[in-house]
């Protein structure tokens, strides 16, 4: 099962629609609710981070038998150290941003959390891909 | 398997498709020109009850007489039943004529609300992990979340309701005086379908001790007639006491048992649609910080249940005016405290708590999760060939519902119009076919001749 969302920078308003969709295929596929839990709320981080921090992307969804994977790919100003950035509580993000009630620096450590594999890669000037990976079992 | 109270009288029943449209978990399909529940869907919210033109649907009660055959018949009134009566007919004139119509007792089940509170907050203190609580309050709600929202069943508080507390009181009570249990017949005044469901086949307990249930709206016709026939000069037997404070009237509508509870942040919700759309977000962990939730199905509450007799808005405000009135008397010091139910309190709080909820998801497409994957692929295909626009002429609520119910051999392809007429051009299906597919959905009788203009 294969999925794609675009991203747009910027739109607050549709954050979480990958993240929802995603959801409800999980629900239909009857994986542990806790397990769909954890996909949802890494995925919006997710999401949250390509709108706020780049200017869009994507987000790919592949669904197997076993397994979420999910990509989202931003063109963005990228991540000079992730390492930093997987900390708790830092943050870059800008006034407006946080006065919206996001970029409070749990981001990557959330998306951490409640994966089973997260990969982040990133390139400064080009954009950020985060990989993730969630067991059904 | 699944019981719902919801049921559709086929021979009023005009295959209108209204039910299905604005059914919120798509529980409803047309076949044979007639609509059909599917019970793993069915909550119980009534929205199809509502817009049904035909009075086609109604709701599963007891025999109204059954009450009868009881010596000691209990009559557990909902409080919105005394808002539906205008506002020159007394609280006690309501309760004379019940007890004039024969029941042996009546208790109003929100002089639980405040036990039910206490309840409440002591599940709160003891799982302090758990949070947003939801409340158990609304029957609809918690079937809403079993099969719609499974991963948030743990938050809903396995607590036994006001009516149900307040039926153990009453049995409690009459047994404690030496009545044996076979004389008392414990019976609700529903005032929707939901709680019929709640009393029939209640969610974490075995069975109620709930012996019947009543229409509120066929009691209310009684009611209104005997005061009518009773007639201007009639001497009612006076109410030796009104007990009901305003917290506990008020706790039945919009707000109710938010306004009271100790929560930090708590969010009252009314309205099916509002209610999923919440849950929707709470379940993506969009929403932080909520400790509890007063979720109700219907606009207004309880006010607006489906077997309220009048506007939701003027009921609702004449128990807010007899709240009002409660208020009054206890700032006065004049409003008696309800030493009998207090009695009971310890007792009730020890004996309040059901089975954890279960999820029953009706959202799975097959329990194993590779032949799920299949047929998801296969819905995911299909509807990129169907028109999109949810006309419903499939009888199906939407394309995606469609998809589905062919995939899961529950629907024929050949029920989209659309299809059926690509199929006709190409050659594929005659014109009978197509009309003969047609009249299994709607029936034979939709056109009768050619229309003149």
């Amino acid at each position: 099962m294969h999925q794609e969302y675009t991203v747009i920078e910027g739109d607050f308003v549709n954050a979480g629609k990958a993240s929802s969709s995603v959801k409800k295929t999980l629900k239909q596929l009857n994986v542990n609710p806790q397990v769909v839990k954890r996909v949802v709320v890494a995925l919006y981080e997710a999401e949250v981070n390509a709108i706020a921090h780049a200017y869009g992307g994507k987000v790919i969804v592949d669904i197997d038998a076993d397994k979420i994977k999910m990509v989202v790919a931003d063109k963005g100003p990228g991540i000079p150290d992730i390492a930093l950035a997987m900390q708790e509580g830092y943050s870059t993000a800008r006034p407006e941003v946080r006065d919206m009630g996001f970029g409070a620096g749990m981001g990557l450590p959330n998306m951490q959390k409640n994966v089973d594999r997260l990969n982040v890669t990133s390139e400064v000037g080009v954009g950020t891909t985060v990989e993730m990976e969630v067991n059904f079992q | 398997m699944f019981y719902h109270a919801l049921q559709i009288d086929e021979p009023r029943c005009i295959g209108c498709s209204r039910c299905m449209k604005i059914c919120p978990t798509e529980a409803i399909r047309i076949s044979g020109g007639m609509a059909s529940i599917q019970e793993h869907r069915c909550i119980d919210c009534g929205r199809c009850y509502e817009v049904c033109p035909a009075q086609a649907i109604s709701i599963k009660d007891d025999d109204f007489e059954s009450f009868r055959q009881y010596k000691h018949s209990v009559a557990l009134l909902p409080s919105v039943f005394i808002g539906q009566f205008p506002d020159e007919v007394s609280v006690s004139k309501v309760y004379a004529t019940l007890y004039e119509l024969g029941f042996a007792h009546v208790v109003e089940v929100e002089s639980a609300a405040m036990i039910y509170k206490e309840a409440k907050e002591k599940y709160a203190r003891e799982h302090p992990d758990v949070r947003p609580l939801i409340s158990s309050f609304c029957p609809a709600i918690v079937r809403l979340i079993q099969i719609k929202y499974p991963s948030l069943v743990e938050n809903v508080m396995p607590i036994k309701v006001p009516l149900d507390l307040c039926a153990m009181y009453a049995l409690e009570e009459l047994q404690s005086r030496g009545i044996p249990r076979e004389e008392i017949g414990l019976f609700y005044i529903t005032p929707c379908a939901a709680k019929v469901s709640a009393v029939k086949a209640p969610v974490g307990e075995e069975k109620s001790i709930i012996d019947g249930v009543i229409n509120m709206n066929s009691l209310f016709n009684r009611v209104y007639k005997r005061m009518k026939e009773n007639g201007k000069d009639h001497q009612y037997k006076p109410l030796s006491r009104q007990r009901l404070s305003a917290d506990a009237i008020l706790s039945t509508l919009t707000n109710g048992e938010r306004r009271i509870c100790t929560a930090k942040r708590s969010y009252s919700i009314d309205g099916i649609q509002n209610v999923m759309d919440f849950l929707d977000k709470l379940e993506n962990d969009e929403v932080e910080g909520v400790e509890f939730l007063e979720l109700r199905a219907c606009d207004q509450s309880c006010a607006g249940a489906l077997l309220s007799v009048d506007n939701r808005f003027l009921c609702g405000e004449r128990m807010y005016a007899r709240a009002r009135k409660a208020a009054e008397r206890e700032r006065n010091g004049e409003m008696p405290r309800d030493r009998e139910m207090e009695k009971y309190k310890d007792f009730l709080i020890d004996n309040s708590l059901v089975d954890e909820v279960q999820p029953r998801s009706m959202m799975v497409l097959d329990s194993d999760i590779g032949k799920a994957l299949e047929k998801m692929e296969k819905i995911e295909r299909m509807k990129v060939h169907l028109p999109q626009i949810d006309c419903g002429v499939c009888g199906a609520p939407t394309c995606e519902a469609f998809a589905t119910d062919v995939v899961c051999g529950q629907a024929d392809l050949h029920r989209c119009v659309f299809y059926r007429l690509h199929l006709e051009q190409a050659g594929k299906m005659t014109l009978h076919e197509g009309r003969t597919n047609m009249y299994s959905v709607w029936g034979d009788d939709r056109i009768s001749g050619e229309i003149e203009v």
